[in-house]
């Protein structure tokens, strides 16, 4: 389970988060909502401290991630996922490699068996037929498969997605979205999901949390936001059903 | 009033520069000594900056070891010091152009690269891809490519050195008729161990300097394609001019 209790956080003098205040339920698909430039980004990168905040505290195993030295932080971070918006896949690498990669560096394996979980990982996402290629040659949703198989490599219990299906078109977003309901359940993961299709949301979540105005405005169940007597969340659902 | 916030802004950006590429440094190097050592990646980055490099040395040098000549020689006419010639390229070259030369090449050639990619790969995140993955950063891309600078850039300068000499000893021999003995003479006796070790040393900063200074540049690039290309700008033109103060001042402390 992730707490997240209170957290603040300004970019030159403008305040993005004002007061955070979030439980994410272990081994469930929490989507956190919003408009564009809300903060839901800059939330993400808060829980895997690649921010550090104002003021605040996210608590995961027992421990305050924003109070913790960059080499403690190392120790969460191969629990924590994080699949960036555009891949962040190395272009230097095949996808095979990028997947290698992390292997490499955490454990100690016979190539054989690191191309062997490669392999598999790239069959769950359905690209194993790519995996010579470099990410320059893949398009938009195979490059974020891709990036997941490498996420996946060193099995991380959480794993944090910015916006795994803006710019992919409705069939891609979809097929995304089942594979990573797939994946939690293969691999029992805890799933937090940056975005802002409420239709996907719906229809693949657990839980939805709303951001608004820089703090959770709603969180429930997709039926408990259906009925939600909240304004925002009233025309963010109506806007998206036009 | 404007003139002078301009002036303290200005300065204090000049001061956080230099804070910050000493702190990247250190932290470059200390990080190079803890584990996982990085050998391949040394080892390609000695390629990438000295193997791939070399050519453009030699050309460099042996253009500037015949121009140096070429002038000098206009100069001791003057004096009827001529004879001095072969010593006075080979002190010029051994001291001050091949360190020199050397570093402004593989800075246009390897730092431009080198604060390219960096920016390249921070803004589309691959520098945080490797924080995700509990992967340091630094000790991953800037430790192997500073002491691949630190190996490399001595060699290169010996080259420098020895393709420069040649120059000016053709142009000396061949077009300014100078007794190749006398020439090869004043050499040995003008040039000491100490002055070519004086360079030698000198490049060793150098490429500790020129790799920092482009490494920091990309590393914390921001501002997308634009920004890429401003931060490359900025690290060859504060790492071009860094190197003639630098120079500057090893040789007034040291040499």
């Amino acid at each position: 389970m992730i707490t997240i209790k209170d957290l603040k956080k300004s970019f030159n003098g403008l305040e993005v988060l004002k007061g955070v205040n979030l439980t994410i339920p272990d081994g469930k698909i929490t989507f956190i909502m919003g408009q564009s430039g809300t903060g839901k980004s800059v939330l993400l990168k808060h829980i895997v401290g690649l921010l550090k905040p104002d003021s605040g505290e996210i608590w995961f195993e027992n421990k305050d991630i924003t109070k913790l030295s960059e080499k403690e932080l190392q120790k969460i971070r191969r629990k924590i996922g994080f699949l960036f918006q555009e891949g962040a896949l190395f272009d230097s690498m095949t996808v095979k490699e990028n997947i290698i990669f992390p292997l490499k560096e955490h454990f100690k394996m016979s190539k054989a068996e690191m191309e062997k979980i490669a392999e598999e990982l790239l069959s769950a996402v359905d690209l194993l037929f790519a995996k010579n290629k470099y990410p320059s040659e893949l398009s938009g949703g195979m490059k974020k498969r891709a990036a997941l198989a490498r996420t996946l490599a060193l099995r991380p219990q959480v794993v944090l997605f910015d916006e795994p299906t803006t710019g992919l078109d409705p069939i891609l977003q979809v097929s995304i979205l089942e594979l990573i309901k797939n994946l939690k359940e293969k691999y029992n993961l805890t799933c937090i999901i940056v975005s802002h299709d409420i239709n996907l949301a719906f229809k693949f979540s657990d839980y939805i949390a709303f951001l608004h105005g820089g703090v959770i405005i709603e969180v429930g169940t997709p039926e408990e936001i259906k009925a939600s007597n909240n304004e925002f969340v009233k025309k963010f659902i109506e806007s998206a059903l036009l | 009033m404007n003139f002078f916030s301009l002036l303290g802004r200005g300065f204090l950006k000049v001061l956080s520069d230099c804070g910050g590429i000493f702190l990247f440094f250190l932290k470059s190097l200390i990080y190079s000594f803890f584990p996982p050592y990085r050998v391949k990646l040394l080892i390609k980055h000695m390629e990438f900056i000295g193997v791939k490099s070399w050519l453009v040395v030699i050309l460099t040098s042996l253009f500037s070891g015949m121009v140096t000549a070429y002038q000098v020689n206009i100069a001791l006419a003057k004096v009827g010091s001529q004879s001095i010639l072969g010593g006075v390229v080979a002190l010029t070259l051994t001291r001050e152009l091949g360190p020199v030369l050397t570093a402004v090449v593989v800075i246009a050639r390897a730092g431009s690269a080198i604060s390219a990619e960096l920016g390249s790969m921070r803004i589309t995140e691959q520098i945080d891809a490797l924080k995700i993955m509990a992967v340091n950063p630094i000790q991953y891309l800037i430790s192997p490519r500073l002491w691949a600078a630190i190996l490399v850039l001595p060699l290169l300068t010996a080259i420098s050195d020895f393709v420069g000499i040649a120059g000016g000893y053709v142009v000396g021999t061949f077009l300014l008729h100078i007794d190749p003995g006398l020439l090869t003479a004043r050499m040995v006796d003008m040039v000491e161990l100490k002055d070519i070790m004086s360079g030698i040393i000198k490049s060793i900063f150098f490429g500790a300097y020129l790799v920092t200074v482009c490494g920091y540049k990309g590393y914390y690039a921001s501002g997308g394609a634009e920004g890429v290309g401003r931060a490359t700008t900025e690290a060859v033109v504060i790492s071009t001019v860094g190197i003639l103060v630098v120079d500057y001042i090893l040789t007034t402390l040291i040499f």
